[in-house]
């Protein structure tokens, strides 16, 4: 499910281009443009992308080993 | 002499302003005050608890603290500005990529340089660079790199601060703070829009004091304490305000049905910005990734887990705050192409950005109460900024700068406290005296210091995921970095003659019709890869070190 996350986020990226109505001055709702109508729902949509990485990516080895007992202090 | 009458609507009538909303942020600031003191209390009088508040932060109070970290007077008072004139666009340039990079720079990086500071002590990034590539002299050519780039940061926050309030406060106090009346390019004089307002010298040095003070005291703790209050206050009186101003513009679809009759290019991106320039703002975000303010808040957490409401919570933070903003931005524009609302004028004549939001507040909000209280959390947006970054600035001092240099045994916990306090005081006061004779657009100042961290992001993320990476590619992706961001600020704010690389459209700087940060970052990456390639490895022991797992 990893693989599939990393994948979700690239295509996030990708859609968050929206070339394709990039001059409609259309109103959402009558007040909303339609430009920022959309990227205020990719907001909503990259939360769920982020709730979706916690469940299936969350690194849990990386979390496991930093609070294990064990070495403290660098060289710093 | 011919005044214009709109300038009644900016607080130029014959009698002073109501100071209503002066008392208010008054009272602000002293709630402020009595936080930073009940916090300074739990203070423990470790340098540990007073750079990471010992490693104790809950989920809740690290998702304010960081989103309210990540949002200032460019969130605000430049955003608001920048949709101003660059339209709805500004949204996707900043606010939804920041809600899919930030996040991604929290759950891939943040989650690890946490371990790795929980793991191993660390307070500061440097300190974790310094081991990562087993050298001491990377701390001290990274330290000046990263407090040059956080100045401007500050800087954003001061100079955003003082337009505002300015703005917000004209006409006031018409004898104490009078202005001498203002000559446009065509020659025609008016009064001074902010005749008796509370000049930003003022504001500049009552913010930095107020915050200093709880953060002086109570360090990285305060600051989290005050900063997840002042994201509430913001967050709450930025929806109060859109609605108020909604209502006083007769109710949202009028105020955007203005817009759309007359200034409808700002509706859509059509001519104000093309889809390349609009893609390379992608990279702007990537800036948290490599923040030393951040990195701080990251090690405050008590678990990984704690991050998880700041990933997931953090999009839906921005768009709450940005989304009214925006609205309000072009709202302005339509009312001002349509030529009831002015905006105060820039010595070139052009309307100044900055104002734009106090512009709107001032006069499309009746109530003096509510102005005090919107500008409180326009405030308490600038503030919950501008105390991380001067704790961050103490933390690297100390930590990253004196202490190598001297030896770690030559201070004592309590002494290490005191220098951070003396380096905080000292650099506050070197961006108060810049901020007093440098205004300049928060927007494109916020993105030119971004754009620096930015290209420093490759060395963060590098640092966890490649074995490879170097000490030497490290120093090199730095000094591309350095070399590439200094020639094209210079060439964009600094060169009054035919521009050597760039060009500037609709108030951007754009090289090859793309922002700078594009090619600020491919010279960081090619000069990190490249260089690693062609130096010798680290040690098998720092690798064993620093990839413990297999993830």
């Amino acid at each position: 499910m990893k693989k599939f996350v990393y994948a979700l986020v690239i295509l996030m990226a990708i859609i968050h281009q929206d070339i394709w109505w990039w001059d409609n001055k259309r109103l959402i709702f009558d007040f909303m443009p339609l430009g920022l109508f959309y990227h205020a729902l990719f907001s909503c949509m990259a939360a769920g992308l982020w709730a979706l990485a916690i469940k299936w990516a969350w690194p849990s080895d990386i979390e496991e080993w930093a609070e294990a007992e064990g070495e403290q202090g660098g060289e710093q | 002499m011919s005044h214009d009458p709109w300038l009644i609507v900016l607080g130029q009538a014959a009698e002073p302003a109501s100071r209503t909303p002066l008392y208010i942020i008054i009272v602000y600031m002293c709630a402020l005050f009595a936080l930073g003191w009940i916090s300074s209390r739990l203070f423990r009088g470790s340098s540990k608890d007073f750079f990471v508040a010992s490693q104790s932060i809950g989920p809740f109070m690290l998702l304010m603290s960081v989103f309210g970290t990540t949002m200032t007077a460019f969130a605000l008072v430049g955003s608001t500005g920048k949709a101003f004139s660059l339209g709805i666009g500004t949204y996707g340039l900043m606010a939804s990529s920041s809600g899919l990079i930030h996040a991604a720079c929290f759950f891939f990086v943040g989650i690890r340089m946490w371990s790795f500071g929980k793991k191993y002590g660390y307070v500061t990034q440097i300190q974790f660079f310094r081991d990562r590539f087993e050298s001491k002299g990377l701390g001290y050519l990274m330290f000046p790199i990263l407090v040059g780039l956080i100045i401007p940061y500050l800087l954003v926050g001061l100079i955003g601060a003082g337009n505002y309030i300015g703005g917000v406060t004209a006409g006031m106090f018409p004898e104490t703070f009078s202005l001498p009346d203002k000559v446009l390019p065509s020659g025609k004089e008016i009064a001074n829009p902010l005749n008796g307002s509370v000049p930003a010298w003022l504001t500049g040095l009552v913010i930095s004091a107020v915050v200093l003070f709880y953060v002086f005291f109570g360090g990285v703790r305060s600051a989290v304490w005050a900063n997840t209050f002042q994201t509430i206050v913001f967050m709450i009186m930025g929806l109060v305000g859109f609605l108020v101003i909604a209502h006083g513009l007769g109710g949202l679809e009028a105020a955007s049905k203005k817009t759309l009759e007359y200034a409808p290019e700002k509706l859509s991106r059509v001519g104000l910005m093309t889809p390349a320039h609009f893609m390379s703002y992608m990279l702007v975000p990537l800036s948290v990734g490599m923040f030393p303010h951040l990195f701080q808040h990251w090690l405050t957490a008590k678990s990984a887990k704690s991050f998880r409401l700041t990933v997931v919570a953090h999009p839906i933070c921005i768009m709450i705050v940005w989304v009214p903003c925006i609205l309000i931005g072009i709202w302005a524009a339509g009312l001002h192409a349509e030529g009831s609302l002015r905006v105060p004028p820039l010595p070139n004549g052009n309307p100044n950005a900055n104002a734009v939001l106090s512009a709107m507040v001032k006069t499309f909000m009746d109530s003096p109460v509510l102005i005090g209280l919107f500008s409180a959390g326009v405030l308490a947006a600038i503030m919950s900024s501008l105390d991380s970054q001067f704790v961050c600035i103490g933390s690297m001092f100390t930590n990253d700068f004196v202490v190598p240099w001297m030896g770690k045994d030559r201070f004592t916990d309590k002494q290490k406290v005191w220098l951070g306090r003396g380096f905080i005081v000292f650099i506050v006061l070197i961006t108060y005296v810049i901020s007093i004779f440098k205004p300049t657009s928060v927007f494109n100042l916020g993105v030119w210091c971004f754009s620096g961290f930015s290209a420093l992001f490759p060395i963060a993320f590098a640092s966890v995921y490649w074995k490879r990476l170097t000490k030497a590619g490290v120093v090199a992706s730095v000094i591309a970095t350095t070399v590439t961001w200094s020639l094209f600020i210079y060439d964009a704010l600094g060169n009054k003659g035919e521009k050597w690389f760039g060009e500037s459209h609709a108030g951007e700087y754009l090289i090859a019709g793309v922002m700078p940060v594009t090619f600020i970052c491919l010279a960081s990456i090619i000069a990190l890869v490249l260089v690693s390639l062609a130096t010798k490895a680290p040690s098998q022991a720092t690798i064993d070190r620093f990839f413990p797992t297999k993830g």
